[in-house]
């Protein structure tokens, strides 16, 4: 399945809205063709392409809805598939907080497609890998990465005349090196808007550097710790907490930005004054598509200004029981910092933990947003200014909103996507006052 | 477990959306129902295995798929999803020149399945120019034509709808009626239809079936702001709709008054101590950190086996294979070659793809091997690995272990983790008679939070419920615990094992490995153990 245009989507939509016998109709059309290669001990290991087109079908008939997808667009199927979603919603209960389809939209275009991330080609990965493999093969450290890339598009329409049609494209690297024996690693990660901003040469190297020079980890106390955290390492910590900014759970007493006695913090002071996070589809360097699974407009959005709680999502439920308006889901988060670079917040600290990573964190508290993971593939202790020597890694317990209130000073936002994050973020790094680690990991 | 998908499940929890299915296309409940015809696919097989001979392969295996699944979402009194999902297509792996190559189609006709064919061993023809090692494939008997299917009493896709929404509003009504301010329940259930061909002449039809039944229950005091849940005690499982008929053999008293469950689930029941129980959390006082015995329930000890001794011990991972995204492991091959002591003598941990009821239970693996159960860890000494056909001749063997597996007709199988579990002990022992001898314990029932580093090293876990123990009596539930580990001193710290009679299966649904990320489920089975002097830390923060 190629990639289909704004025409061609909106003729299959526009049959579907024809086909639909229910009271009202929304219907998705996305599409993907995505390519990936995959390399571990020096070697390729798997690659392969994806090509996937997807129509999802929602009918309603009074309160009750169906929900039907299929991957062919012959006429045949489309009436098949609406069909069936017309019988599942008669067999559904009704469901109490049903809401109609969103009325006609007008959606300001971002731009999110980039034609140089579209044009990669299998040939352009294999090179990827080689030039990822070449130089750590030189000096006898083992290369393991992923390079995936992909152009999509999203159409959306409904039986009150709503249309957006958008093309986007993706590119994401990460490159893992060790040393042969295993004592040293080293992490290099990529989220690029433009396939030509990516420069794989240069980006290996910061790999190749980070596994040379952690390879003599020393042993320190756990405890509480200035750290340099690079951008990656806070996504994994900002991100996680900014799932949770969600009106319904707050004002329902179970999350935390709940209210003692009722409600939600929307507009206290949770943060230190530096904070400012905001979410903007046009953004130029992180773009995100101008609507969201509901078909909601996104707009640019203060979601933390000066430290203030900004934002809470409304979903349209939501926003009609409390008389609020409905917002949509965040496409990206921006964080906002200073000028200076991570190696400029090093050279500023006078003792403290420079952090490259963190890794496998999970929620052990949704009270306090209390998380636990790990720091990887390059710890390293600072003293006056310079890095001394490389560090163990450490487990650390910390709520993300503990951490935002110890900031010692943000440096420059760069883009980050986060293994396990599906959202681009632009974050700081940033030094960070008496974060705590918990006990010492020997996992190199 | 992957994040990714308790963040995409909680996304649809929280939204009540109908959103697409992370499964596939959605269907109409009666096609959960229909099978495909072995003999049309043993002839499309066919046909791919010739073009993949013909185009130079010298070994050719084809996944025919049909892969369905439903899932009913509620919470409190409503419906917040009803999604029936399939993905049917086939994918068709070749060796050509000693190089894997692979591709999928979605289009089940001779054509698609030849030119697929073709495709991947254009793919492998390509590959092989940068290949320094040909493939070495372990031998897999030649099975024939054969099938294999769950042991299931009742296809819980035959089950309407209606039931079970019934089933699941009446759960929620029940913890709100015993206090709950609010529930969450839902309802998987997955059948795969799997055919499998092969150039070393088997033809496997299987159709394997698996259920979870998940609950959170949530008491929250606006007083003081506090919020606390707990959630359910069941086990996915390879199991039909009977495993929610609640028999009373299958529940177990534990001595802390909580009840856990077998083979079978009464998700009512549990609802209603769930709604207890989360609101004597609320009330319950907070841990004092230090060193603890602690007492593991298996509807514990399954994820802390999963995360400390399934994972490192994937071969593909001591190797290096998953070095970018899931890690490397502590357990490297020497460790192997001097039997490195993992654990204390009492534990005996084994892998096992045949055990009746545990999700990884199939009758041939992914490319074709019939499965077994075989020893990891014996008397605390390493001795094994699990393995696939590529892989068999690293460790030395002359056959793989059968762990191969791919969570799509369109994703390419690779390893993955058997059902790993912990051997009950062979001395007549229960969880009443381990907790008499504890002086300064924590009893610790149902798995929480998880995580742990890229070797497989340092790890921590919560739990749901945490009772202390004081001179060989429980005396009343704690809270804000959770413990950490350095995995050999943990399973080294290991004093008693129940007997077989309090053996219980737990599992994840949803684990992730690889890039792309792939799904599989699994099981992990043991009896209640004891573990000395384990450092438990207070989870209890301040946010001001």
């Amino acid at each position: 399945m190629s990639i289909l245009d704004e025409e061609q989507t909106r003729a299959i939509l526009g049959k579907v809205i024809q086909l639909s016998k229910a009271d009202e109709c929304s219907a998705m059309l996305n599409g993907e063709t995505s390519g990936n290669i995959r390399f571990a001990l020096n070697s390729v290991s798997t690659s392969g392409s994806i090509d996937n087109a997807e129509l999802i079908v929602m009918v309603a008939f009074g309160k009750r809805t169906g929900m039907a997808s299929i991957n062919q667009f012959d006429d045949a199927s489309l009436e098949r598939v609406v069909r069936h979603a017309e019988e599942l919603a008669r067999l559904a209960p009704e469901n109490p907080e049903f809401m109609p389809a969103i009325d006609k939209q007008e959606y300001k275009a971002s731009a999110t497609f980039s034609e140089s991330t579209a044009a990669i080609t299998p040939e352009y990965r294999a090179e990827v890998a080689a030039k990822s493999i070449a130089p750590c093969k030189e000096k006898n450290l083992v290369a393991a990465g992923f390079l995936e890339d992909g152009k999509s598009f999203s159409a959306i329409a409904n039986s009150k005349g709503n249309f957006g049609y958008q093309k986007a494209t993706s590119f994401n690297y990460t490159c893992t090196v060790r040393t042969e024996d295993g004592r040293g690693s080293g992490w290099v990660g990529r989220s690029l808007k433009e396939a030509t901003d990516f420069k794989v040469e240069d980006e290996i190297q910061v790999a190749i550097r980070k596994a040379t020079e952690s390879a003599e980890a020393r042993a320190l106390e756990p405890g509480k710790y200035t750290v340099v955290l690079e951008p990656a390492a806070v996504a994994g910590l900002v991100g996680f907490m900014m799932f949770f900014f969600d009106a319904r759970s707050a004002d329902e007493g179970r999350s935390f930005l709940s209210k003692k006695g009722g409600g939600n913090r929307l507009g206290e002071q949770l943060f230190d004054k530096q904070v400012n996070i905001i979410t903007d589809p046009w953004d130029a360097g992180t773009p995100a598509l101008p609507w969201d699974m509901m078909g909601l407009p996104r707009q640019r959005q203060d979601l933390v200004k000066d430290g203030k709680v900004a934002f809470l999502n409304y979903s349209r439920y939501w926003a009609e029981k409390q008389g609020k308006q409905a917002t949509a889901m965040p496409g990206n988060i921006l964080m906002a910092g200073g000028s200076k670079s991570t190696a400029e917040l090093v050279k500023g600290t006078k003792k403290g933990l420079l952090v490259t990573r963190t890794w496998y964190i999970r929620m052990v508290d949704p009270q306090t947003v209390l998380l636990t993971g790990l720091t990887r593939d390059g710890t390293f202790y600072i003293e006056n200014g310079e890095i001394k020597y490389p560090v163990k890694n450490f487990r650390f317990n910390e709520s993300p909103v503990i951490m935002l209130n110890n900031i010692d000073e943000l440096g420059k936002p760069v883009r980050v996507q986060g293994d396990e994050s599906p959202i681009a973020m632009v974050l700081p790094p940033m030094r960070l006052r008496d974060f705590t680690f918990t006990s010492l990991s020997d996992a190199v | 477990m992957q994040r990714r998908d308790f963040l995409a499940l909680s996304g649809l929890a929280t939204s009540g959306l109908l959103v697409p299915s992370f499964f596939g296309r959605a269907i109409a409940a009666e096609e959960l129902l229909t099978v495909l015809d072995p003999a049309i696919k043993k002839r499309l097989a066919d046909d791919a295995l010739s073009a993949a001979r013909d185009a130079g392969a010298t070994y050719c295996d084809v996944r025919i798929g049909r892969y369905l699944s439903q899932a009913v979402m509620t919470r409190e009194d409503k419906v917040q999803n009803v999604m029936n999902s399939e993905s049917t297509g086939a994918g068709i792996r070749v060796i050509v020149n000693g190089a894997w190559g692979f591709a999928a189609t979605s289009d089940l006709s001779p054509k698609g399945v030849v030119a697929a064919a073709k495709q991947a061993a254009a793919i492998a023809r390509a590959n092989s120019k940068y290949q320094s090692t040909p493939v070495q494939l372990a031998k897999a008997p030649a099975f024939g034509e054969v099938s294999w299917k769950t042991p299931i009493r009742k296809n819980a896709m035959a089950v309407p709808i209606k039931e079970k929404v019934e089933l699941l509003l009446g759960v929620n009504a029940a913890a709100l009626e015993a206090g709950a301010s609010f529930v969450n329940s839902t309802l998987f259930v997955v059948n795969e239809q799997k055919y499998f061909a092969s150039t070393d002449g088997s033809w496997i039809d299987q159709d394997v079936h698996r259920i979870w039944a998940p609950m959170s229950v949530t008491a929250i005091d606006k007083s003081t702001g506090k919020f606390r849940s707990r959630d359910g005690l069941s086990a996915p499982m390879g199991l039909g709709w009977e495993y929610l008929d609640g028999n009373s053999a299958d529940k177990t008293e534990l001595p802390v008054g909580s009840t856990v469950y077998g083979m079978s689930y009464d998700m009512r029941e549990d609802a209603i101590a769930a709604a207890r129980q989360a609101q004597d959390k609320l009330k319950a006082p907070s841990v004092k950190p230090g060193k603890y015995d602690l007492v593991l329930d298996p509807s514990h000890t399954w994820l802390t086996i999963h995360e400390s001794v399934g994972h490192p011990l994937e071969l593909d991972r001591v190797l290096g294979y998953e070095a970018n995204f899931a890690g490397t492991s502590f357990a490297t091959l020497d460790k192997r070659k001097e039997h490195f002591q993992y654990g204390s003598d009492k534990v005996h941990i084994f892998a096992d793809k045949t055990q009746p009821g545990s999700l990884g239970a199939v009758g041939y693996d992914d490319e074709g091997v019939k499965c077994k159960r075989w020893d990891l860890i014996r008397e605390g000494k390493l001795v094994d690995y699990q393995t696939i056909r590529d892989q068999a001749h690293i460790l030395g063997k002359s056959e793989s272990d059968g762990c191969c597996y791919a969570d799509s007709w369109s994703s390419v199988q690779f390893q993955r983790m058997a059902n790993v579990s912990l051997a009950p002990g062979k001395d007549k022992l229960g969880p009443a008679e381990i907790v008499k001898n504890v002086e300064n314990g924590i009893y610790i029932v149902g798995a929480g939070s998880f995580s742990i580093d890229q070797q497989r090293y340092n790890a921590q876990f919560g739990g749901q419920l945490f009772f202390e123990i004081k001179d060989g009596k429980v005396t009343g539930p704690v809270e804000d615990v959770a413990y950490q580990i350095r995995t050999p001193e943990f399973w080294n710290a290991c004093v008693a094992v129940a007997d077989e009679s309090d053996y219980r299966l737990g599992g994840s649904f949803f684990d992730g490995k690889g890039q792309p990320s792939q799904s599989s489920a699994v099981s992990h089975g043991s009896s209640t153990a004891r573990f000395n002097g384990i450092n438990v830390i207070n989870t209890a923060r301040a946010l001001g």
